[in-house]
């Protein structure tokens, strides 16, 4: 059983948004989580709070502010086109920019405890052995974190992955562009005789998800290895 | 080379400490909680003084009137914490590696083939730290920090989280650390026998203040000091030379200014400077010379002072040929002697009383 054209598009692009979500936003989720892990000022429990907002709103909410906001006639968006000549609205960027931010306490959470677990100790002595502070950051506080950032990362991934509401109420449901396996999986639900293409890619949505997973357990375990030499 | 003012009150307890330390091994010594750690952080950068003035090697590090506070990592202090603090994700290698390869070539001052033959860590470089002992590992923690040049080394308490044998594993390669390296060290411990095997001079230090700062046997001979040196510790230090070994009999002879002082066997070479701590509990006082006694050192001395101890007891200081001896003994052996400063005494000391912890090669 071949998978079809359309099977195949909307697999490209899912696994297309879901990684550009990640890789744009761990540089973000990293810095965040550190400052929540790490430093102590007023105004700390509302960023807490702002950051974990999409977990618990509905995503069509969060796709309606993108929309307002980062639409071509938002103000962000706007100003996005106008300086770098970016849209995001309609095409897979913005698809990218939705999974992004639905996922994104999701990794900020698991990067923050993985974080948090780092023995504070150990950087003190690398800052004695002459090693600044950004340095120690790289070479200490990152490489013992990276069990934890790679369960955030693999977390946000499979977030992006099913990621539906702030996707087609910010970018629609265009086949090629913004269509991903579950907005595919929703068109076909919606058409009379589509049923069986649409187990088709329930069954590739349970596959993909499950490798995700798999990985995940597998990078868990390499990391374990190498803190036991 | 190191000076040293801080003052930091952290909710009751006010640290207030000042002392300089020369070349050679210092001994911070207290109780814990007395303040200790708080002065090896501050001397490292890892926590700040309210004021104070903190100089290494003439360089200048925290000035609370002049608004320096050098960073830690600018400071060239070396570090050996109680827990080795080595980088799990880090090879031994890297991890010893890690503070040197920080310095320009140039500044590297002390070998890395030649600390791991001293410290002996050759076989362990391509293990991770989870594969190693206590001992090991803080073997390591301290080639790690030697190998950054430091200007001092600071050790807070390195052999406290290891059992015993252990402790007697580690505690001969920070002797020789202290002697084949020029780094002046900072150690900070509550054990006395470390301190007597290791440091030169001594920093007291009660309820975050310096009570008393001096040679090792200086500080330890005075008798007002007792409750902090340790009760059952308390005895008085007294530098010697090994003269000669006994072999059919297993003791050796050490040469002091009172005579001789027959030990158990000591694995030291004839000719060797030698620290006795010769425990107070331990000494008896005759007024006539023994004879026909198994007690193998018999020294003559005068008594120099008596003093009242708790309870029943009164400590005896003995002056033995310039060496002070303490001697504690009840009350009423005082009286029944009528022990009085000046008084020609005999003191006898069980060579059996005197174990290996309490001598010290230097």
């Amino acid at each position: 059983m071949g998978l079809t054209a359309a099977e195949i598009e909307a697999l490209r692009l899912s696994l297309l948004v879901s990684a550009a979500a990640v890789a744009g936003s761990l540089p973000f989720g990293v810095l965040v989580a550190w400052v929540l892990a790490r430093l102590r000022f007023p105004g700390k429990t509302l960023l807490d709070g702002f950051v974990h907002l999409p977990l618990v709103l509905p995503p069509v909410v969060v796709g309606y502010v993108l929309l307002v906001s980062l639409g071509r006639n938002g103000p962000l968006g706007a100003l996005l086109e106008r300086w770098f000549g970016i849209a995001v609205a309609f095409t897979w960027k913005g698809a990218a920019v939705a999974s992004a931010v639905i996922a994104f306490p999701l990794m900020v959470r698991a990067i923050r405890l993985a974080l948090e677990g780092v023995d504070r100790r150990l950087e003190q002595a690398a800052r004695t052995l002459g090693c600044g502070p950004v340095e120690t950051f790289f070479t200490v506080t990152l490489p013992l974190a990276l069990p934890g950032i790679s369960a955030g990362v693999v977390l946000a991934f499979a977030r992006s992955l099913s990621e539906f509401g702030a996707t087609i109420t910010f970018v629609s449901n265009i086949p090629g562009e913004t269509r991903t396996l579950p907005l595919a999986l929703y068109a076909l639900i919606q058409t009379p005789g589509g049923e069986a293409a649409a187990a088709r890619l329930c069954a590739i949505s349970v596959v993909l998800a499950f490798a995700a997973l798999l990985a995940s357990e597998a990078l868990a375990r390499r990391f374990a290895r190498r803190l036991e030499g | 080379m190191l000076d040293l003012a801080v003052r930091r009150t952290q909710g009751v307890f006010t640290l207030d400490v000042s002392f300089a330390a020369g070349s050679g091994v210092t001994a911070l010594f207290g109780r814990s909680g007395s303040g200790k750690t708080s002065v090896i952080n501050m001397v490292a950068g890892l926590s700040r003084p309210d004021d104070g003035r903190i100089v290494v090697g003439g360089r200048l590090l925290f000035d609370s009137g002049r608004r320096i506070d050098v960073p830690p990592e600018d400071r060239r202090v070396g570090c050996v914490f109680q827990e080795a603090r080595l980088f799990p994700h880090l090879s031994v290698r890297a991890n010893l590696t890690f503070g040197m390869k920080r310095l320009a070539p140039a500044e590297r001052k002390i070998p890395f083939d030649v600390v791991i033959g001293v410290l002996g860590i050759d076989h362990l470089l391509e293990r991770h730290p989870a594969r190693l002992s206590g001992g090991e590992k803080q073997r390591v923690a301290i080639g790690r920090a030697l190998l950054a040049s430091p200007r001092i080394l600071l050790m807070d308490e390195p052999l406290a989280a290891l059992d015993a044998a252990r402790k007697e594993e580690v505690l001969p390669f920070i002797a020789r650390v202290a002697r084949q390296f020029a780094v002046p060290m900072l150690y900070v411990s509550h054990s006395m026998d470390e301190v007597l095997r290791l440091a030169d001079t001594l920093v007291l230090i009660d309820g975050g203040r310096v009570a008393a700062v001096g040679t090792v046997e200086s500080v330890l001979a005075r008798t007002d000091l007792r409750p902090l040196t340790g009760r059952y510790d308390a005895g008085a230090v007294v530098e010697g030379i090994v003269a000669g070994h006994d072999e059919d009999f297993g003791v050796t002879r050490l040469a002091f200014g009172g005579g001789e002082l027959v030990v158990g066997r000591l694995a030291l070479a004839i000719g060797t400077r030698t620290r006795v701590r010769i425990h107070a509990r331990d000494v008896a006082i005759a007024l006539d010379r023994p004879e026909r006694i198994s007690v193998r050192n018999v020294l003559p001395c005068v008594v120099r002072s008596v003093a009242a101890a708790e309870g029943h007891l009164v400590d005896v200081v003995l002056d033995c040929g310039g060496s002070p001896l303490w001697s504690q003994i009840t009350r009423q052996a005082q009286a029944a002697l009528a022990l009085a400063p000046g008084l020609p005494v005999h003191a006898l000391i069980k060579a059996v009383t005197i174990a290996r912890g309490d001598v010290a090669g230097r």
